[in-house]
C-alpha cells in the first residue's frame, strides 16, 4: 500500500469537525494509527494483535469487532468492513469523547444515545437490531471469562437473570424476541454513564508500546 | 474525692438519688480505716478509673438514645452538634460542683484510643473504586490545599498582628504558622459526622472525606516542623531545616502509607488461614490494623495514613476470606467502636471547653481566624478545582465547590494537637486553645447545622440509593473492558489502563496469595449482586408466601380438593408467620447507616406492595412473572396457552435430563465427585452427633445434583479408585432409575397428604438421601439403565452444610427449578428434616410435587426415591420409608423450601440463605454446637 507521509491538513480539519477532537489529539491518534497499521493507509483486524495489553481483555474480540462494524462507522449499510482508514478510526474513538462543558441538553442526549448505540451494536452480534437471549449470554460469558473459577453455566444463569430484569423494565413480550434499542435505552434510564463511557484523550505522547 | 463526687453527680443526672454522690464520697476512707476482715468493702479507688470511663461512655450512649427519640431534632441538628452542646452542659454541671475541670479530652486518649477506630472504619469501608478514581483530586486538595490553608492563615494572622489590632501577643511568626498548620486541616471525624447525614453525591463526599483523611500527613508534618522551629527559635531556622521539613513530608506520608500496606498484606495473609479459628477471626482485623497505627506512630510516620491504607488495602481480601458471620461481626464491631468513639469525642470536646483556666479571649484574633480559614478555604478550593477541571472527566461545578468549601470542618484533631502544645515554648497556648475550640464549635455547630439546608437550597446532586441491578453491573463491567481496550488501542496510559493492569496483576498474583482458594472463585462483583438480588427475591418470596398462605386459607379451606391440591400454599400457621416476621426483623439491622436503614424500610414496604400485587396475580390472572421465569429458560416460549406450557415443560425436562447426563459423564467430575463423597462421609461421621435438628436438609438443594464445583480447598481426601469406579458411570444411570421409580410411584402416590414425606433414618455412615426429580412420565421412559447409584453420596446433604467455606459453589438450576418456573400452578418441592430422638442423625427428606395443568388432570406426584437394593457399601439399607405426618415439622422449613424451590432457578450457588435456614430450624434447635455457627451465614 501507499506509505503515509503526513496527515494532510484538510483531512485533519475534517476529522476535527466530525469527531470533536482537538487537532493535537488527532495528531496523536494519527501517530498511533500509523503505528498500528505499520504505516499503511488502513487497519485490518490483524493489526490489533500487535497490542500486547489487549490480549487479556475478555471481550477483546467484541471490541475489535466493533471497530469494523459498519453500523458504528456511520455508514448506511450494516455488516463488517475488512479494513478501516484513519477517519473511521477517529469515528470510533469519538464515541468515547468526554462530555464537554458547553453541551446543551439535546446534544447531551444525542451524545448519550450514540454511546449506548455503540454498546448495543456490540451486544447485537447478528446485526438484527435485537439482543436476543443467546447473544446476551454470549456477552456475559465472555465478560466473566476472566474469572477462571466461574463456570459457564453460572454466566448463563446470570445472563438469564439479567434478561429477566430487563423484562421487568421493558415488558416481557418484547424481550421474548430480544431487546430492541428502545428497550435498551429504557434500561439505561436514570443511570449515569458520564464516567463509564469516556476516555480522556490526553494531549500527550503515546506511551504504550506495541510490537 | 472531687472525681468521686462528680461521678455521684453524674449518677444523679441519670435519675438516681442525688444523695448517692454524698454517700459514696465519704465511704472509701471509712472502710480503709476499719480493721479485721471485711465481708463487704467498698473499693472505689480500686475501680475508679475504668468506672469513670465506662460511666462517661454510658452517658454519651444514653444521650444518643435520647437524641434519636425525636426525629425532628436529629433531622435538623447534626448529632455532633448536639453532643457538643450536651458536653457543654455536663461540663458546666461538673464545673459547678467541682470548680475544676477534671475531665478533658487528652491528646493521648484521643490519638491512641478514639481516633484509630474511626479512621479504621473509614478505611475498611472505603469505596475503593471511587476513592482511587478520584485519588488525584483528593491528593491535590489534601496536600496543596492544606499547605495553602496553613500558610495563608498563619501569614495573614501574623500580618494582621503586625498592624497591632490584636494587641500584644507573646509570639512570633513561627507561632502563627504553627497555629495555622494545626487549624488548617479539615477533620475526618467532623466531616464524617456531618456528611453522613447530608448525603451529597458520592464524588463530592469522597473528595471532601478523602481530603480530610489524607491531609493528616501534611498536618502532622507541618505541625512537627513548626513545633520544632518554635523550639529551636526563629534565629536557628536555616534553609537546611526547611529542606528537612519537606523531605520529612514525603517520608512521613509515604512511610505511613507503606506501613499500612504492609500490615494490610499481613492481615490478608493471616485471614487466609483462620478457617479453624472462626471465633477469633474478627479480632485479627482490629489487632493488626491497630498495630499498623501504633507502628507508624512509633516510627513517627503518619499513623492515620497507615491505618487508613491498611483498611483500604485489606478489605477486599479480608472480606473474601473471613466467614460471613465474622464479616458481620467485624462490620458491627467496627461501626460500634467508631460511632462510640465519635460520640465520646464530641461530648468531650464540649466538656473540655468548660474550663476557665484555658480561656484567653482575644476578639480580633478569634474572629480573624474564623474569617481567614473560611475565606482561604474558598479561595483554595476554587483555584484547585479550576486546575483539576482541566483534567477531570466529571467536572466539579460551582455548586460542588460551594459545598466543598463549606464542608471544611475542623474538629478534634486540631483540638488534640493544640492541647499537645507546651505552654513554656508556645507562650500563647491558651489563646490558641480557645481559638481552636471556637473554630471547632463554629464549624461543627454552625456549619453543620446549615450545610443541610444549603445543600438542599443549592440542589446539590445527592446520592441516589438505587437497588443494585444486574444489567447495570454487567454493562458496567463491559464498559470497564471497553474503556481499557480503547486506551490500549489509542496508546494512552490513562486511568482505565492502570486499573485494568492492576486488576490483572491482582487476579494473577495478589489474590492467589491472599485469598482462600474457595474465595477466589466466588469473588466477583457481578456474582455478588446476583446473590443480593436473589436473596432479596427470596425474602420477598417468603413474605409473599405468608400473605398468600392466609389468602389461600380463606379461599380454599382444606384439602378437600383432591385434584388440585396446591402444595405450594402453606397453611397459615403460627410458625410460618413468625418465620417471616423474624425474617424481617433479621433483615433489618444489617446496615448501620441511616440512609440504608431508610432504604430498607422502603424496600420492605415495596415488598409488601409486591406481595399484594403478586397475590392478585396469583389468583386473578395468569401471572406475568411466571412467564419471565419461563423465558429465562426457553427462548422459544411466547405462547400463553396451556398446551404449550406443558410442551415446554416436557422439553425442558428432557433438556435438563440431558445436561444432567452430560455433567455426570464428564470425566473431570468423577474425581471431584468421589472426593466429595469421601469428604462428606468423613465429615458426616465427625459431625453426626452435633448436627442440630432440622438444619441440614433445609439447606440442601436439588441443585447439587449438578455438582458443578466443589470446594477445592478440601483436598485432604485421598482418592480411592475403588470408589471412583464404583461411582463413575453409575451416576447417570441413577437418574434414569430415579425417574423410573419416580413414575412408578406416581401411580400410587398418595394425594391426600400435602407433602409426601419420606423419612430415612440413617446411621452415621450412611447418607440418607435423596434425589428427586420431577419428570414427566413420557420422558423418563427413554433412558433406563439399570445400575443404581447412591446419588446421595455425591449429592450430599452435607455438602451444603459444610460448604460454608465453599461459598463459591456455583451450581445451577435443576429440575426443581424448572418445575418451579414452568407452570403457574407451581409444583413445589418439599424438604423436611428432622432428627429422631436418640440423637442419631436422621434426615427426613420429603419430596412432593405436583403439577397441575388446568385442563387436564395430569397431576403427578413424585415422591422421594429411595435407593433400594443398593450394593454400595455406604448406603447399606434404604431405610424405611414412611409418610411423615408431622405436619408441624413441615411448616418448619416451609419458607426455606419454597424459597428454594422457586428461586433457585437462576442461582449460581446453592441456596445459602442462612436466615431462612436458621428460621427453618428455629423451633427445634436449642442446642447449637460450635460448628453450626458456620451455618448461619448472612448474605447481606
Amino acid at each position: 500500500g501507499r506509505q503515509w507521509q503526513e496527515l494532510p491538513p484538510g483531512k485533519r480539519k475534517k476529522g476535527e469537525r466530525g469527531s470533536g477532537f482537538t487537532s493535537e489529539q488527532i495528531e496523536h491518534l494519527h501517530r498511533r494509527f500509523r503505528q498500528l497499521s505499520r504505516d499503511q493507509l488502513t487497519i485490518r483486524k490483524e493489526n490489533f494483535d500487535s497490542i500486547p495489553d489487549l490480549e487479556f481483555n475478555p471481550i477483546r474480540a467484541k471490541i475489535v469487532h466493533a471497530f469494523f462494524d459498519k453500523r458504528n462507522l456511520r455508514q448506511e449499510s450494516s455488516g463488517l468492513a475488512d479494513e478501516i482508514n484513519f477517519e473511521d478510526f477517529l469515528t470510533i474513538m469519538s464515541y468515547f469523547r468526554p462530555i464537554e462543558m458547553n453541551m446543551d441538553e439535546e446534544q447531551l442526549d444525542r451524545f448519550r444515545k450514540e454511546k449506548l448505540k455503540f454498546l448495543f451494536h456490540m451486544y447485537d452480534s447478528d446485526h438484527d437490531g435485537k439482543i436476543t437471549l443467546q447473544e446476551y449470554r454470549n456477552v456475559v460469558e465472555e465478560l466473566l471469562s476472566g474469572n477462571p473459577h466461574l463456570e459457564k453455566e453460572s454466566a448463563r444463569s446470570i445472563a438469564d437473570g439479567a434478561m429477566m430484569e430487563a423484562a421487568s423494565i421493558c415488558g416481557p413480550d418484547q424481550v421474548y424476541e430480544g431487546i430492541t434499542f428502545e428497550d435498551f435505552l429504557k434500561m439505561w434510564q436514570g443511570i449515569d454513564i458520564e464516567t463509564k463511557m469516556h476516555v480522556r484523550f490526553l494531549n500527550m505522547e503515546t506511551i504504550a508500546h506495541c510490537y | 474525692m472531687r472525681q468521686v463526687s462528680s461521678v455521684g453527680l453524674l449518677l444523679g443526672l441519670m435519675a438516681l438519688p442525688a444523695a448517692l454522690g454524698q454517700r459514696s464520697s465519704g465511704s472509701p476512707t471509712q472502710h480503709n480505716r476499719t480493721e479485721g476482715y471485711q465481708i463487704v468493702s467498698f473499693e472505689w479507688e480500686h475501680v475508679k478509673d475504668p468506672y469513670i470511663i465506662i460511666l462517661w461512655i454510658l452517658v454519651a450512649s444514653l444521650a444518643k438514645i435520647v437524641f434519636h427519640l425525636s426525629h425532628k431534632v436529629t433531622r435538623v441538628v447534626p448529632e455532633s452538634a448536639l453532643l457538643i452542646v450536651l458536653g457543654l452542659i455536663l461540663g458546666g454541671i461538673v464545673w459547678a460542683a467541682d470548680h475544676i475541670a477534671s475531665f478533658t479530652l487528652t491528646p493521648t486518649v484521643f490519638f491512641f484510643y478514639l481516633l484509630p477506630p474511626i479512621v479504621l472504619d473509614a478505611g475498611y469501608f472505603m469505596p475503593n473504586r471511587l476513592f482511587f478514581g478520584n485519588l488525584g483530586s483528593i491528593l491535590l486538595y489534601a496536600v496543596i490545599g492544606t499547605v495553602w490553608n496553613a500558610a495563608t492563615t498563619g501569614l495573614s494572622l501574623y500580618g494582621v498582628y503586625q498592624t497591632g489590632i490584636m494587641g500584644h501577643l507573646d509570639s512570633g511568626l513561627l507561632d502563627f504558622l504553627l497555629f495555622g498548620s494545626l487549624i488548617a486541616a479539615v477533620d475526618p471525624v467532623a466531616v464524617l459526622a456531618v456528611f453522613e447525614e447530608v448525603h451529597v453525591n458520592e464524588v463530592l463526599f469522597i473528595i471532601v472525606f478523602g481530603e480530610s483523611l489524607l491531609n493528616d500527613a501534611v498536618t502532622v508534618v507541618l505541625y512537627n516542623v513548626f513545633k520544632n522551629f518554635v523550639e529551636l527559635g526563629p534565629e536557628n531556622v536555616t534553609g537546611i531545616e526547611c529542606v528537612k521539613g519537606i523531605v520529612s513530608f514525603f517520608v512521613v506520608s509515604l512511610g505511613g502509607t507503606l506501613v499500612g500496606i504492609l500490615f494490610a498484606f499481613l492481615l490478608s495473609l493471616v485471614s487466609r488461614f483462620t478457617k479453624h479459628v472462626r471465633i477469633i477471626e474478627p479480632g485479627f482485623v482490629f489487632i493488626i490494623s491497630y498495630l499498623s497505627y501504633l507502628t507508624s506512630e512509633m516510627l513517627s510516620l503518619s499513623a492515620i495514613l497507615a491505618i487508613t491504607f491498611c483498611g483500604i488495602c485489606c478489605q477486599k481480601y479480608v472480606k473474601a476470606n473471613i466467614s460471613e458471620q465474622s464479616s458481620t461481626t467485624v462490620r458491627y464491631t467496627m461501626k460500634m467502636l467508631a460511632s462510640g468513639a465519635e460520640t465520646v469525642i464530641f461530648m468531650f470536646l464540649g466538656i473540655s471547653a468548660v474550663n476557665p483556666a484555658i480561656w484567653t479571649w482575644n476578639t480580633a484574633f478569634i474572629l480573624l481566624t474564623l474569617v481567614f480559614i473560611s475565606v482561604y478555604r474558598v479561595i483554595g478550593v476554587v483555584i484547585q478545582t479550576w486546575i483539576l477541571n482541566h483534567y477531570r472527566m466529571v467536572q466539579l461545578e460551582i455548586i460542588d465547590q460551594v459545598v466543598m468549601s463549606y464542608g471544611g470542618l475542623r474538629g478534634a484533631v486540631a483540638f488534640a494537637l493544640v492541647a499537645l502544645l507546651d505552654k513554656d515554648i508556645v507562650k500563647e497556648k491558651n489563646l490558641f486553645v480557645s481559638t481552636t475550640i471556637i473554630v471547632v464549635f463554629f464549624t461543627v455547630i454552625f456549619q453543620g447545622l446549615t450545610i443541610k439546608p444549603l445543600v438542599q437550597w443549592l440542589k446539590v446532586k445527592k446520592t441516589e440509593h438505587r437497588e443494585p441491578k444486574l444489567n447495570e453491573k454487567l454493562h458496567g463491567r463491559a464498559f470497564d473492558h471497553i474503556l481499557s481496550a480503547i486506551e490500549d488501542i489509542s496508546g494512552q496510559i490513562g486511568h482505565n489502563y492502570l486499573r485494568d493492569k492492576w486488576s490483572n496483576f491482582d487476579r494473577k498474583f495478589l489474590s492467589k496469595v491472599l485469598m482462600r482458594r474457595s474465595a477466589q472463585k466466588s469473588r466477583d462483583r457481578i456474582l455478588n449482586v446476583f446473590h443480593e438480588l436473589n436473596l432479596k427475591d427470596a425474602i420477598s418470596y417468603v413474605a409473599e408466601g405468608e400473605r398468600r398462605g392466609s389468602l389461600a386459607f380463606i379461599r380454599s379451606p382444606s384439602t378437600d380438593n383432591m385434584v388440585n391440591v396446591d402444595f405450594s400454599t402453606p397453611r397459615p400457621s403460627t410458625v410460618e408467620s413468625s418465620v417471616s416476621y423474624l425474617l424481617r426483623e433479621k433483615a433489618g439491622p444489617v446496615c448501620l447507616d441511616m440512609q440504608a436503614l431508610e432504604q430498607r424500610r422502603k424496600s420492605i414496604r415495596d415488598t409488601e406492595d409486591t406481595v399484594a400485587h403478586h397475590t392478585l396475580q396469583q389468583y386473578l390472572y395468569k401471572p406475568r412473572q411466571e412467564h419471565k421465569h419461563l423465558y429465562s429458560r426457553h427462548e422459544i416460549m411466547h405462547s400463553e396457552d396451556e398446551k404449550q406450557d406443558k410442551e415446554i415443560f416436557h422439553r425442558t425436562m428432557r433438556k435438563r435430563l440431558e445436561s444432567f447426563k452430560s455433567t455426570k459423564l464428564g470425566i473431570n467430575h468423577s474425581k471431584k465427585l468421589n472426593k466429595i463423597h469421601k469428604r462428606d462421609r468423613g465429615q458426616k461421621r465427625r459431625n453426626s452427633n452435633v448436627i442440630p435438628n432440622g438444619k441440614i436438609p433445609s439447606e440442601i438443594s436439588v441443585q447439587d445434583f449438578t455438582l458443578k464445583e466443589k470446594d477445592l480447598e478440601f483436598s485432604e481426601a485421598e482418592e480411592n479408585n475403588d470408589y471412583e469406579t464404583l461411582h463413575l458411570g453409575k451416576g447417570v444411570d441413577f437418574l434414569a432409575d430415579v425417574t423410573k421409580q419416580n413414575f412408578a410411584e406416581n401411580s400410587t402416590g398418595d394425594m391426600d397428604h400435602d407433602v409426601e414425606m419420606t423419612e430415612y433414618s440413617s446411621s452415621d455412615d450412611k447418607l440418607p438421601s435423596y434425589a428427586s426429580d420431577q419428570l414427566n412420565q413420557n420422558q423418563s421412559v427413554s433412558e433406563t439403565p439399570h445400575h443404581f447409584f447412591p446419588s446421595c453420596l455425591q449429592m450430599p446433604w452435607t455438602h451444603n452444610y459444610y460448604s460454608l467455606e465453599n461459598r463459591g459453589n456455583i451450581s445451577l438450576s435443576t429440575v426443581s427449578e424448572y418445575i418451579g418456573s414452568c407452570d403457574p400452578s407451581i409444583p413445589d418441592l418439599f424438604w423436611e428434616a428432622g432428627t429422631d430422638s436418640n440423637n442419631k442423625e436422621t434426615v427426613n427428606s420429603g419430596y412432593g410435587s405436583e403439577v397441575s395443568y388446568k385442563s387436564e388432570n395430569s397431576q403427578e406426584e413424585n415422591s422421594l426415591l429411595i435407593p433400594e437394593g443398593l450394593e454400595d457399601s455406604y448406603v447399606k439399607e434404604p431405610q424405611e420409608k414412611k409418610i411423615l405426618l408431622d405436619v408441624q415439622g413441615n411448616y418448619r422449613s416451609a419458607a426455606a423450601r419454597r424459597v428454594q424451590s422457586r428461586r433457585s432457578f437462576h442461582r449460581p450457588k446453592p441456596l445459602q440463605h442462612p436466615k431462612l435456614q436458621k428460621l427453618a430450624s428455629l423451633p427445634t434447635s436449642c442446642h447449637v454446637p460450635p460448628h453450626s455457627l458456620e451455618q448461619e451465614e448472612t448474605q447481606l
